[in-house]
């Protein structure tokens, strides 16, 4: 067991800060870096592109891809390494996580030789943003139960529905969305996967307002949408296969991003400044024990990720037990977020910028939802990990259509 | 960056695995929960051959000269079998005496440790609550001998050694070695009696101090319990894993409403927080472990932090365990107590896991450049 850099680890550790020092600077005590989502702000974006475009240039971006498709072949040490450096610095927001870190690795694994050639080098550079266009209003949790019809049209298919909470989808040129094509099979078989070109005529992208306010996500109309064959990912009605891949990996992706924003040192700082009942917050033991549990949480997580990077660097594949990221983070996140507001007492009322603790309040629900709420993670580590047995289902073999509700 | 143990060290893991699968089934610990033994005198003898007793002693004093990583890896699987002996209580004395005894203390006392000859236990409470350094009213006198006190000293039943904190002429904290024959004990009517903790009563005890007794006291018991605390940790990861799989072959197995339990979202939900409960307290635990073999600057909140995540994992497990296997869960016949009561024991052994949580608040601060302000403890310590 050795928990430091080998020599080779701190070379590259080197190099990444050598990078980082010529191009940006570390961040402030107490500063942290950006969450993971983005509003309306155009500039923001070409922000974000911009610096993208420097480190994939300088060979900084998406490290753990092939050579061939603009990444340079490096294992996940590599990754975590850059991402820890990266995170020390003030850069702007990441609006490709779910490009770079989800629908990059689903075309690698199930497209044609042409849509990799096409598409990697520009997601991986930043030129072009990606969406995922699986969610709709009737289907969530349970996305195989999307209604959004592709029709074959000649050599063309045209597409008919609607998709929400699309992530970035009004600033993204391309889409890869999850269709039914077969309404007769049952849920899971009729469904395919596309990549759409996002300026299409036909499609209509309306933000949503967020509970935060921010509008990071988008309704998605489709309304006779015309997308060539050429575009399909994987076999017509095998893109249940195709959208599994690509959740596996958001699961993944969401767990590297680690632990960022208003945390336990965070929660230290303000219960020394704030007052509590008697004395400064800190010395009240109850403020004391959430601290303790939240810190506990927080590192548990950060080790968790280490003893996954060992087991896929020895060559081990990431399983289902990395849903434990998403089901102890995200509470915990919102969990610190309201302490912080808490302590601050009548004053917590008041946006603060200063230690940002009303902001990640705010921002935290989100997160238990997106890609895939606790309830079904609980559901996964459950089935996948513990082997417990799935709760009686009546809607996996039946056609689709004669389900009660659903119409197409 | 390498965050797992290594294949010599899993291969001593999977050694120990199969002797006490072999030697130690859950039965050996309700023998001595049902007996008045102090303990499975048989298996502690099996532990000193196996070299586990003397897992961190140096060969020069009669140990195995293994390290730590190998003595916490022993220990989570005596903490999976339920093991009925004062293993991790007894390598804190002896890892007390290895880092801050004197080299004359060391060579006299580890020889026997090593040999299970000496089984050493923590005389440190003398009332109900914390222990705190103005709560210490023993006194370790001029002439060497204790006058005083303690209760509730861990596996105190089985132990002959006793390290003992202490006042000196002066007021100041010592920790002190006292011999047990020489102490009137009361074996405590224990919560789990398979690791029974004893009461002591000095009155004129002989006792040597530990090591030179130029550093505080409290200073030095902090650094064994900290060192301790990571020990004990695994042994609660073992124990709460180990109630873990237990649990869950019982949910597939038991039907109700004509099917598994196990299949029921309630139940399984419930399985999977305790699952990543157990996930952060291993990982939590391996980093303690890696802190604890460097003795390096972040031992003290990676102590506390495995420590708080243990305790929590393996009093929930226990929890769960006895409520999921429903009204048979309630029965002495069924090990489900054995389980809640190990628990709880270990829970309290080296002080409750809100004192625990009030420290790693403590080093929290401090790792980061602050005070935790009007604490007791100075923040520079240990
Ligand atoms: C910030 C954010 C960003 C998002 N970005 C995208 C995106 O880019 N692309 C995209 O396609 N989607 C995106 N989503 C959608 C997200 O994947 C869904 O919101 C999520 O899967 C939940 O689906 P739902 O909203 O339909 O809720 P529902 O599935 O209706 O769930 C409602 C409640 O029921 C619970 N529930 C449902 N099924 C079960 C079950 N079997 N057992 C127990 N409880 C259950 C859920 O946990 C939840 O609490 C995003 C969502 C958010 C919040």
């Amino acid at each position: 067991m050795d928990f430091n850099d080998s020599p080779a680890e701190a070379g590259f550790r080197a190099e990444a800060r050598a990078f980082l020092e010529r191009h940006t600077e570390l961040l402030a005590p107490g500063e942290t870096p950006p969450g993971p989502f983005i509003g309306e702000d155009p500039e923001a974006v070409r922000r974000s592109q911009a610096w993208q475009a420097l480190k994939f240039d300088n060979g900084w971006a998406c490290l753990t891809w092939p050579t061939g498709f603009g990444g340079r072949g490096l294992g996940p040490m590599e990754q975590v390494i850059w991402t820890q450096e990266e995170l020390r610095y003030r850069t702007p927001v990441n609006i490709f996580s779910i490009g770079i870190g989800m629908l990059g690795p689903t075309l690698m694994k199930h497209g044609t030789h042409g849509q990799k050639t096409r598409h990697l080098r520009k997601m991986a550079r930043g030129d072009e943003v990606w969406c995922q266009l699986f969610s709709e209003p009737g289907a969530g949790s349970d996305v195989a139960g999307l209604t959004t019809r592709a029709r074959r049209d000649g050599a063309d298919w045209l597409l008919e529905g609607q998709k929400t909470w699309n992530t970035g989808a009004h600033f993204c040129k391309w889409g890869v969305i999850i269709v039914r094509t077969d309404p007769a099979a049952p849920k899971h078989k009729g469904l395919t996967c596309f990549i759409v070109d996002m300026h299409s005529p036909g499609i209509e992208i309306r933000p949503i307002r967020q509970m935060d306010g921010g509008s990071g996500f988008n309704d998605v109309f489709f309304s006779g949408v015309r997308v060539s064959d050429e575009n399909r990912v994987g076999a017509v009605d095998d893109g249940w296969r195709v959208a599994i891949t690509t959740l596996m990996n958001e699961r993944a992706a969401i767990g590297a991003r680690g632990m960022t924003g208003f945390g336990p040192a965070d929660l230290v700082r303000l219960a020394r400044e704030a007052h509590g009942p008697r004395g400064k917050a800190i010395e009240d033991s109850a403020v004391r024990a959430r601290i303790a549990d939240f810190h506990v949480r927080s590192a548990g997580l950060r080790y968790t990720t280490y003893r996954t990077l060992t087991a896929l660097s020895r060559g081990e594949t990431p399983g289902p037990e990395n849903s434990i990221h998403k089901l102890v983070g995200a509470p915990l996140r919102q969990q610190m977020a309201a302490l912080g507001v808490e302590l601050q007492g009548q004053a917590g009322a008041a946006m603060d910028p200063g230690y940002g603790a009303q902001a990640a309040w705010l921002a935290a629900p989100g997160m238990r939802l997106a890609g895939g709420t606790d309830e079904i993670m609980r559901n996964i580590i459950a089935e996948r990990v513990l082997g417990l047995p799935a709760e009686p289902r009546t809607d996996k073999d039946l056609p689709f259509a004669a389900m009660r509700g659903n119409r197409s | 960056m390498n965050f797992d143990f290594s294949e010599e060290q899993k291969l001593l893991r999977t050694i120990a695995r199969d002797y006490l699968e072999d030697r130690a089934p859950l039965g050996l610990a309700r023998s001595v929960l049902e007996s008045q033994a102090p303990m499975s005198g048989e298996l502690w003898e099996g532990a000193a051959e196996m070299g586990w007793l003397g897992a961190v002693i140096p060969e020069s004093c009669g140990g195995a000269g293994f390290g730590h990583a190998e003595l916490v890896l022993i220990a989570e699987e005596l903490g999976r079998a339920l093991a009925p002996i004062p293993f991790v209580t007894s390598a804190a004395v002896a890892e007390a005496i290895l880092v801050a005894g004197t080299d004359e203390q060391r060579r006299r006392y580890l020889p026997g440790f090593a040999a299970g000859e000496r089984i050493g236990t923590l005389a440190l409470a003398e009332a109900r609550g914390v222990v705190r350094p103005e709560s210490v009213r023993t006194r370790h006198r001029g002439d060497g001998t204790l006058a005083g006190t303690k209760v509730g000293a861990p596996d105190g039943a089985a132990a002959n050694l006793a390290l003992v904190v202490a006042r000196d002429d002066s007021g100041r904290l010592v920790l002190v070695l006292a011999e047990l024959e020489e102490a009137v004990r009361t074996v405590d009517e224990s919560i789990d009696p398979s690791r029974p903790s004893a009461g002591f009563t000095f009155d004129g005890t002989p006792a040597e101090p530990l090591g030179n007794g130029e550093e505080d006291g409290w200073r030095v018991l902090r650094r064994v319990l900290d060192r301790a605390a990571v020990v004990q940790a695994f042994e609660q990861l073992g124990t709460a894993q180990r109630a873990f799989d237990l649990t869950r072959e019982q949910i597939l197995d038991r039907h109700a409403f004509g099917r598994p339990i196990g299949s029921f979202q309630a139940i399984k939900h419930r399985m999977s927080d305790l699952y990543a409960a157990l996930e952060i307290a291993r990982s939590n635990c391996y980093f303690a472990a890696w802190a604890l073999a460097n003795d390096g600057p972040g031992l003290a909140l990676a102590a506390c932090t495995a420590r708080v995540a243990a305790t929590e994992a393996c009093n929930e497990a226990s929890v769960e365990m006895v409520q999921l296997f429903g009204g048979a869960g309630f029965t002495w016949e069924l090990d489900c107590h054995l389980f809640y009561r190990r628990a709880q024991n270990l829970a309290l052994a080296l002080g409750p896991p809100g004192e625990w949580r009030d420290r790693l608040v403590d080093r929290l601060a401090v790792d980061h450049g602050l005070d935790a302000s009007g604490r007791t403890e100075p923040a520079a310590a240990g």
